[in-house]
């Protein structure tokens, strides 16, 4: 991209520091325009207009560092190690995700094709990646839950554990309708495809998924909406009964993590559902260098929009309990997925 | 008592009061064979007393028999003399000044202690009655209405905590509102007011005039009233 | 789904009630110690479900309950016996504080029992604003409920629209008395003020701005099928049981019992002359509690308005001495509180104060359904119950 050759220690320096510094800040974007401003708007009311001044933009990065100076308070029971370790690891699967995201036709941290920036050779496994790894943060919940030695927490992580394997399935499901009809698993051919697809015989505007995957894409929100155990999805953090959950005795910079993960986990699935069905950082007419610059913004902004649908969900919707919601994805969403990658198929082979 | 023209008990609640009281005699009896020891009338409710070993059977006449399915609650009295009260005409106001002697109230009553319960009913709208009973001093016994009225369970539970009455066939007998070690019986007459023990009730204080009004420490004693006969603006 | 599709009567499970069968309240206590096996969760006195200081302890197979003791008295501030040493007036300073969300409406049996021992009767239009008061308690009351509860399902917005129609309405009780919560406003005898100038417009615009966000809450809570999937055959009090413990208010009438002191008590206020109904929903369930107590909202509302329109002219008090002695006697008002039944039976030896005064409070026989009501449910469940029960610990407790 650039005309400077730059070492690929650098280049592995330069990358690790983006990833590391995107994904707060995007859980601080996500947090204070959806969680903050948008939930008080729709429950007429302001929310924070103070700090900061312009209504209160200051307030998260203010949370943030009122987290930070907080006693570090580790149940006398729990299992310190264990203990210490578990907010990690869910904040790991965040930071991997983020990693095979693409925000512009040469733009990935690690696009995972064997040839990248060489048009009509995408082998990678983007998908498969990004996928396994972010299901690591059932480890982390886990953990969480058992070292916390409380019962709360126990019930808080058991529910957990449950929810998010059940709900592995129809995620994956989901994605392989667009695989199919993609032909490839990197998630850079799969944008590639969507620019290069024709609309009703146009070319050149470009063809998100989402026209024919609209299946995949409703089954893919509603599980990533359970795998984030949002609002209808989330028992495990039911804060009427079990007050937070798996994270309740977690306090000042430990519960960072687990917050940071939140809404970062938050912006990588809605990443992803706008790189398989939205066209990720593809714009109709756009390409080239013009893209490398107008991608990020443009899949931002279409982030934005899938966020804005997960998190309006949130707010409106009291929770299922945990054995509908395990019907629900056990008796009705499997099924359907099924019947979607079915349908792609024949209908990818007769077309 | 006061008359019916001011306080408008219906003609027909008297009847209804006056069913109900009937029925309960032809069930239950008068002593000393039958179970009903006096019985009164409280502004339109029937208020009977009955006897102590009949206390669970009036509880199942009235429920299975006569229809009343609903239990409002279950209590005690202390008939003894409020203690540490206010002398009459003392000018003492800390507390209201009791009678000194021991007297009881409507249906009259043995002794000190009396049990009593009102159950109503959902489908004959107007019936309500009262039933009390008398427990001697040194035995303060009674049948639980558990098995009856299953919401007794806690009603009963009360009573023991608060006066000491022990019921015979309630589940488990322990402390409602009180803390488990508690000793003692704290609605019991004799049972003192401890904040009042600890630090006695000032009385009357003297009042100041509210801001503006004439005598106040601020405005000098003219006409500065501006409120118009008691309607507020 | 709309909540217009009711069960029949015919479509409902028998339940049949042994009476001989509470063995199982003898299991009640949970004894922490010795168990083994099942798991016990002890469930507040500090947590957000139990609306107040109310302690669970439940045990548990998995997310089964099999046996739940609630353990009340955190709020124990011993009124019965503090009332044997307080004059009529400051008493009804006291009880303001029993159910602290409608405290208008505690005053009221109070007073009314006063009265009956006195032999006076309030003015018809102290009468009036008693009742204006009272369905104004018990739409703040109600409008909290139906926030609430959907807080206590998972919905968090419901609760912001209740609390903000509450607001409306509590400013109301505040123009009028003094006070938002305690108004401390009734007087032996009548009423302490009349009504502000200007109140009965603001008034009706308010009813109106709830009968909107009635049918608000109809829509986002009562018709979101989460929601009924949450609370439908979820809690199920049966009619008989139900009388039997004393379970009072829309709880009871929820399970199809068309009993409601307004109407079926002794007179004590003006409902006689409002055109009125009373609504009952015959399952029994958590979510009939809940509709049961949107629909006596709107009822509530439109009462209001009739009796804005109907209002009276004259006194506000009757001839009372200043120093208020009542008369020997006992006797027994209950009324239709937002929580329930409460009543007071008051035994009074002619002094300036009651010789006792026994506080039936509608709280405390609802709670007491709980262990029978909450065996073999989930633990979301249990948040659900407790909600649909709706009590007030300070209700409870006394």
């Amino acid at each position: 991209m650039l005309a400077i050759q730059i070492g690929w220690g650098t280049t592995l320096a330069i990358k690790t520091v983006i990833v590391l510094a995107i994904v707060p800040l995007t859980a601080l974007i996500l947090g204070y325009v959806f969680l903050l401003k948008m939930m008080s708007h729709m429950q007429s009311r302001l929310g924070p207009m103070d700090p900061g001044g312009f209504h209160g933009w200051y307030q998260l990065i203010g949370d943030g560092i009122k987290f930070l100076q907080k006693e570090d308070i580790m149940p006398g029971e729990a299992d310190r190690r264990v203990f210490a370790l578990a907010p990690a690891i869910v904040v790991l699967s965040t930071f991997l995700v983020f990693v095979v995201v693409p925000a512009g036709p040469r733009i990935t941290v690690a696009s995972l094709d064997s040839h990248p920036f060489a048009r009509g050779s995408f082998d990678g496994v983007g998908v498969f990646y990004a996928l396994a790894v972010s299901s690591l943060s059932v480890i982390g919940v886990l953990m969480a839950g058992w070292a916390s030695s409380n019962k709360y927490a126990l019930l808080g992580a058991l529910r957990a554990a449950a929810q998010l394997i059940a709900y592995e399935l129809p995620l994956v499901l989901a994605v392989v309708g667009v695989v199919i009809q993609t032909g490839t698993m990197s998630l850079q051919g799969i944008v590639f495809f969507q620019q290069h697809g024709s609309l009703f015989g146009w070319s050149g505007v470009g063809f998100p998924l989402i026209l024919t995957q609209f299946v995949g894409f409703a089954l893919f929100m509603v599980a990533a909406q359970a795998e984030l155990t949002q609002p209808p999805f989330d028992m495990p953090v039911a804060e009427s009964e079990l007050v937070a959950g798996y994270m309740v005795e977690y306090t000042g910079f430990r519960f960072l993590f687990f917050f940071i993960g939140e809404f970062g986990t938050a912006f990588a699935f809605a990443a992803l559902a706008a790189t398989l069905f939205l066209g990720g950082w593809s714009v109709p007419w756009v390409h080239g260098t013009a893209a490398d610059f107008l991608g990020p913004v443009v899949l931002f902004a279409k982030v934005m929009f899938v966020a804005f649908l997960m998190f309006w969900a949130r707010f409106t919707y009291p929770r299922f309990r945990e054995d509908q919601l395990q019907a629900i994805a056990w008796k009705w969403l499997i099924p359907i997925a099924l019947a979607n990658i079915l349908v792609t198929a024949l209908l990818k082979v007769a077309f | 008592m006061a008359d019916d023209a001011a306080t408008e008990v219906l003609p027909s609640r008297r009847e209804e009061a006056t069913e109900a009281l009937t029925r309960l005699q032809a069930e239950l009896g008068d002593a000393p064979n039958g179970a009903i020891v006096e019985h009164a009338d409280a502004f339109g409710d029937v208020v009977v007393r009955v006897r102590r070993d009949a206390w669970r059977e009036v509880a199942q006449v009235c429920k299975e028999r006569l229809g009343f399915d609903y239990l409002c609650f279950i209590a005690g009295i202390d008939w003894m003399p409020t203690p540490l009260v206010a002398e009459e005409g003392s000018g003492d106001t800390s507390t209201p000044a009791q009678p000194k002697e021991q007297t009881y109230g409507v249906a009259g009553s043995d002794g000190r202690y009396q049990l009593f319960a009102i159950v109503e009913s959902t489908r004959r709208k107007s019936w309500r009655l009262i039933l009390k009973t008398d427990l001697p001093d040194d035995d303060l016994h009674a049948d639980s209405w558990v098995a009856v009225y299953p919401g007794a369970d806690w009603h009963e539970r009360e009573a023991w905590e608060m006066y000491g009455f022990v019921f015979d066939g309630h589940p488990s007998l322990r402390h409602l509102y009180l803390p488990s070690e508690f000793e003692g019986h704290p609605l019991r007459k004799d049972y003192p007011l401890l904040a009042r023990e600890v630090k006695p009730w000032p009385g009357l204080v003297d009042v100041e005039p509210m801001p503006g009004v004439a005598g106040d420490d601020e405005t000098p004693a003219v006409e500065a009233s501006t409120s118009d006969g008691g309607e507020t603006a | 789904m709309t909540t217009t599709d009711l069960p029949q009567p015919g479509e409902l499970p028998e339940i049949a009630v042994d009476p001989a069968a509470f063995g199982h309240l003898a299991g009640a206590q949970v004894n922490v110690e010795l168990d083994t096996g099942d798991m016990v969760l002890n469930i507040g006195p500090q947590h957000p479900a139990t609306h107040g200081t109310l302690r669970l302890v439940v045990r548990l197979d998995g997310e089964r309950v099999v046996a739940a003791d609630p353990i009340i008295g955190y709020m124990h501030r011993g009124y019965e016996k503090l009332t044997e040493y307080r004059t009529y007036p400051q008493i009804t300073t006291l009880i303001n504080r029993i159910d602290w969300l409608s405290s208008f409406a505690n005053e009221v049996p109070f007073i009314a029992a006063a009265e009956q021992l006195m032999g006076i009767e309030a003015p018809p239009r102290a009468q009036y604003q008693r009742t204006i008061l009272t369905e104004l308690s018990r739409i703040a009351t109600f409008l909290l409920f139906l926030g609430e509860m959907g807080l206590q399902v998972g919905a968090i917005t419901p609760a912001f629209y209740g609390f903000r129609d509450r607001e409306y309405v509590l400013n109301l009780i505040e123009a009028v008395t003094g006070g938002r919560f305690h108004p401390n406003f009734n007087r032996i005898g009548g009423i302490k003020d009349d009504l502000p100038w200007g109140w009965i417009s603001e008034c009706r615009g308010v009813m109106n701005k709830v009968l909107t966000s009635c049918d608000e809450f109809d829509d986002l809570v009562a018709g979101n099928p989460i929601f009924q999937k949450r609370t439908r055959s979820i809690g199920i009090i049966p009619q008989e049981l139900g009388a039997a413990y004393g379970v009072s208010g829309s709880n009871l009438r929820a399970s199809g019992v068309d009993w409601d002191l307004r109407r079926d008590g002794p007179k004590y206020l003006v409902y006689d002359e409002l055109d009125w109904q009373v609504w009952t929903h015959p399952d029994g369930d958590s979510f009939s509690r809940y509709w049961v107590r949107l629909q006596e909202t709107r009822e509530s509302a439109r009462m209001v308005l009739q009796l804005l329109d109907q209002m009276p002219s004259g006194p506000l008090m009757a001839k009372v001495p200043r120093i208020i002695k009542v008369p020997e006697g006992e006797v027994f008002v209950n009324t239709e509180n937002p929580l329930g039944e409460m009543g007071y039976y008051v035994i009074s030896k002619g002094a300036t104060g009651p010789f006792r005064t026994k506080i039936r409070s509608a709280s405390f026989s609802n709670v007491s359904i709980l262990p029978w009501m909450l065996r073999g449910v989930y633990v979301p469940d249990i948040v659900t119950i407790l909600a649909s029960l709706y009590f007030i610990l300070g209700d409870i407790d006394r």
